[in-house]
């Protein structure tokens, strides 16, 4: 028993309120949050434009000029941003005008799928930082099927996407059994299972007969994927889109029945809330722990086929892109709920899509990194937000807690 | 009056007895040196080269028989795997010091059989002080990592500190064309990070973990903005510091071997040498140390007894900010030079494992930080001396270790027991 007391999550008590204010997810503060955080990365592009600095230090002679080149830095990194993800409003008709919003949903489906596998976790009230590794075993599981077998086209493309899948979530149950049954902080242990899993995709990129490319040399690099696995385009050949976003929207659809509809979801949810009342109700904490991590990198999985089954060229280790960790903050920001997360996926997919256009008009994407950090700290972090706007402070909801509390111990 | 210590597991409530989990993983791996270095080995010599070519005294070579000398030292692991199943049996813990030793001798195994046949030998010097170098961030990561968690708070933020302090103390150091200016700018802005960190967790009861995440991604963001921006654009005046000097302590820097590693070093060297023992000393012999551990361990009781919570992490969390800090000016002003985009590469996470691997405890942290900085030596040398070796497989080492460790399968590691956890008073 003692042992058993030992794998619960421990905190049980003001941090699970913050959790739970978190995933609450009141749209004033999130709209108020994504504003504050445009507005401080306004100040960082001005502040370090060369041409605003020249302008603010000939002040005297043209105050005009200054405050003109600080709204113009503004127009144009926002603008090219708009345009960039949204709509070309250079491009001569509409089916061009809309290319940079297929490029957005391209971009968000990987972040979106890797996210509702964070998103998961944080709702059985654990701390996922593994989708890195999750993906890259997802890619070594894909890649293997889409270089090394040969299959007719569809079958091949879905075989290769449930290798990806298979493999992630072994490698996530690898972490709930770490977990449940030697009580390891499924942070510390998620760290360690990434850089492992980014080693052992490149060993497995070196190796001849597993992923290595022929005729390979020194550098861990696949040979190009088949084309029948290859996820198919969406609107033809004048847009990036692929299949990806098919997958992303089914695993929306799938994640949301899960968590909302499902006894699997119900479960998952109970535990997250307060462990020991789970248990308490007949609930088997740590097997729900192992489920809950092998869907969850099941999620990322499904990204990770996304990445190695829709570039034409041999893989690398880089395809991997910063998805996993980008993945836990499109997962806080979606409060852990499935329409929040597609909302966070698009808006991180915009800021991808939008970097090229912004580098092209001289002002550096990198400024969205900045925005998106703190975006995503206003949220996870509400006394912030409350401080600058002067919100009043919520009154903790412990009704709703105790009402689904009593309905499985009816 | 009795001395009670107050030790991580005080206040768990799993029974303190030792298992034989380690000396079991300790005969695995003397039976992996014992047939796979040694008797099923390479056949050849390996010569192991003491010292360095700068150096007065130049040591003879020594050159071994790679099968007999790694055979050897299976054997000797295995009896100090069978010394630490009598101990298991008697009901003692195996000794930290027997652990170390068994560790030094397998990796002299591994270090023999990679480079049997090789011209170059086994090139003591250059890995053993590089290996210091390259942990020096790690180590000051970990003190770090200790200083917070042993008061009760976790710091996922060491790797954003690690960055906030190289990018500071490169620029600062460039602009101002004062290194020591730059270290110290690098722990201040390091430490106003932390206090934002300790403000959030202590006084906000922000989840701790959600919080240290996303100062990373913040700090990597900035850094990221203006590497590209402002330090790009003209780095020979932001972003050239240059790096310490070395100083050669007289007469230590003569000894063979051991001076040129130790002793002939940049500053952040010798301030680690500095910071590690007084940060043991203050935790475990020092009522300010038994305090902040209190608070980690039980704040309810802490609180009781009149010490102020808050307060006691607040500033254990700030000082542990600016440690790190100084990790990070480790890594361009007293390693690399400059600051490149995303420098710390993981560090601070791997900071956080090493904190773990060590058990919470200076002196342990130490030496496993300069485990992974070996790895990282490792890794290149062994391209070298031997191309064939997977070194993707070495890489995964240490982390494999670490996972060993948090799992509990070579011997109990147990956090401070309120790490984690707010305390609000009822």
């Amino acid at each position: 028993m003692s042992k058993k007391k030992d794998v619960v999550v421990p905190s049980e008590s003001k941090a699970q309120d913050v959790l739970r204010e978190i995933m609450s997810g009141d749209p004033v503060r999130i709209a108020l949050s994504i504003l504050l955080g445009f507005f401080i990365g306004a100040i960082f592009m001005v502040v370090f434009n060369t041409q605003v600095v020249s302008a603010w230090s000939n002040f005297g002679s043209d105050p005009g000029l200054a405050f003109s080149s600080v709204w113009w830095t503004i127009q144009d990194g926002y603008g090219a941003l708009f345009s960039g993800s949204v709509y070309d409003t250079n491009a001569s008709n509409f089916l061009d005008g809309i290319h940079p919003l297929t490029e957005t949903l391209r971009f968000a489906a990987p972040l979106i799928m890797a996210g509702l596998g964070v998103a998961l976790t944080f709702r059985v009230g654990l701390f996922n930082i593994g989708a890195t590794g999750q993906i890259m075993m997802g890619l070594a599981g894909a890649t293997f099927v889409s270089t090394r077998l040969h299959m007719p086209a569809v079958i091949h493309m879905i075989v290769a996407v449930i290798a990806a899948v298979a493999a992630a979530a072994l490698w996530g149950v690898i972490v709930g059994v770490l977990k449940s049954r030697t009580g390891a902080h499924e942070v510390i242990v998620t760290i360690m299972l990434n850089y492992v899993a980014t080693a052992l995709f490149t060993f497995f990129l070196r190796q001849p007969g597993l992923l290595l490319e022929a005729n390979g040399g020194g550098t861990p690099k696949s040979d190009h994927p088949d084309g029948t696995a290859m996820l198919g385009s969406l609107l033809g050949p004048n847009y990036n889109l692929h299949f990806g976003l098919v997958l992303a929207v089914i695993a929306v659809v799938v994640y949301w029945w899960l968590m909302e509809r499902s006894t699997f979801g119900f479960r998952f949810r109970m535990v997250g809330h307060n462990a020991s009342a789970a248990r308490a109700a007949g609930i088997k904490v740590e097997n729900t722990f192992v489920w809950a991590l092998a869907l969850s990198a099941a999620f990322a999985g499904l990204a990770a086929a996304n990445q190695g089954l829709s570039l034409d060229g041999g893989l690398t280790t880089s395809i991997e892109a910063g998805i996993g960790f980008d993945a836990i903050t499109v997962a806080l920001l979606g409060g852990s709920r499935a329409g929040g997360v597609v909302m966070a996926g698009l808006l991180f997919g915009a800021f991808q899509a939008g970097s090229a256009s912004m580098q092209v008009s001289g002002v550096s994407p990198e400024v969205l990194g900045v925005v998106k950090a703190l975006i995503v700290l206003f949220i996870a972090a509400p006394p912030i937000i409350r401080a600058f706007y002067r919100l009043p402070k919520p009154q903790p909801k412990v009704l709703e807690v105790t009402k689904q509390t009593a309905k499985v111990s009816k | 009056m009795s001395k009670i210590e107050v030790t991580p597991g005080m206040f768990s409530q799993v029974e303190l007895k030792p298992s034989f989990k380690t000396a079991i993983t300790m005969a695995v791996a003397s039976l992996v040196v014992l047939f796979g270095l040694g008797i099923f080995g390479k056949s050849g010599d390996v010569a192991f080269v003491w010292s360095d070519t700068r150096e007065a005294l130049q040591l003879p070579h020594w050159v071994v028989n790679s099968i007999s000398f790694c055979t050897s030292v299976g054997v000797i692991l295995l009896a100090i795997s069978v010394i630490s199943f009598l101990y298991t049996r008697a009901n003692k813990k195996t000794p930290m010091w027997l652990v170390i030793i068994f560790g030094l001798l397998a990796i002299m195994a591994l270090l023999g059989w990679l480079a049997t046949g090789a011209s170059q030998g086994v090139q003591m010097v250059f890995i053993l002080s590089n290996t210091l170098v390259l942990a020096i961030p790690l180590i000051l990561g970990g003190m770090a990592g200790i200083m917070s968690e042993r008061v009760g708070v976790v710091n996922i933020a060491i790797e954003g500190q690690l960055l906030t302090g190289a990018f500071v103390s490169s620029v600062v150091g460039t602009m101002t064309h004062n290194l020591y200016l730059g270290m110290i700018t690098a722990m201040i802005a390091s430490g106003i990070l932390s206090m934002v960190l300790a403000s959030l967790a202590i006084k906000y009861l922000v989840d701790q973990i959600i919080i240290g995440v996303l100062l990373n991604v913040l700090v990597i963001g900035i850094t990221n903005f203006l590497h590209s921006v402002w330090l790009n654009n003209d780095s020979s005046h932001l972003n050239f510091p240059g790096t310490f000097d070395r100083i050669a302590i007289p007469l230590l820097s003569d000894i063979p071997v051991l001076g040129q590693v130790l002793f002939n070093n940049r500053i952040t060297v010798y301030l680690m040498f500095l910071i590690v023992p007084a940060l043991w000393y203050v935790l475990f012999k020092t009522k300010l140390g038994l305090r902040a551990r209190a608070v980690g361990e039980h704040p309810l009781a802490a609180d009781t007894v009149g010490i102020n919570v808050g307060r006691t992490r607040f500033w254990w969390v700030t000082l542990g900010g600016m440690v790190a800090g100084l990790g990070g000016a480790a890594l361009t002003i007293g390693n690399v030079g400059s600051f490149g985009r995303e420098m710390s590469g993981g560090q601070g996470f791997i900071a956080l494992a090493v904190v773990i691997l060590g058990r919470w405890q200076p002196i342990y942290v130490t030496l496993s930080a300069l485990l992974f900085g070996f790895t990282i030596v490792l890794r290149v040398w062994a391209n070298q001396v031997s191309p064939g070796v997977p070194f993707d497989i070495i890489t995964m080492v240490p982390y494999l270790v670490t996972l060993v460790a948090v799992a509990g399968f070579a011997g109990k590691v147990r956090a401070p027991a309120a790490s984690g956890q707010p305390y609000t008073k009822e």
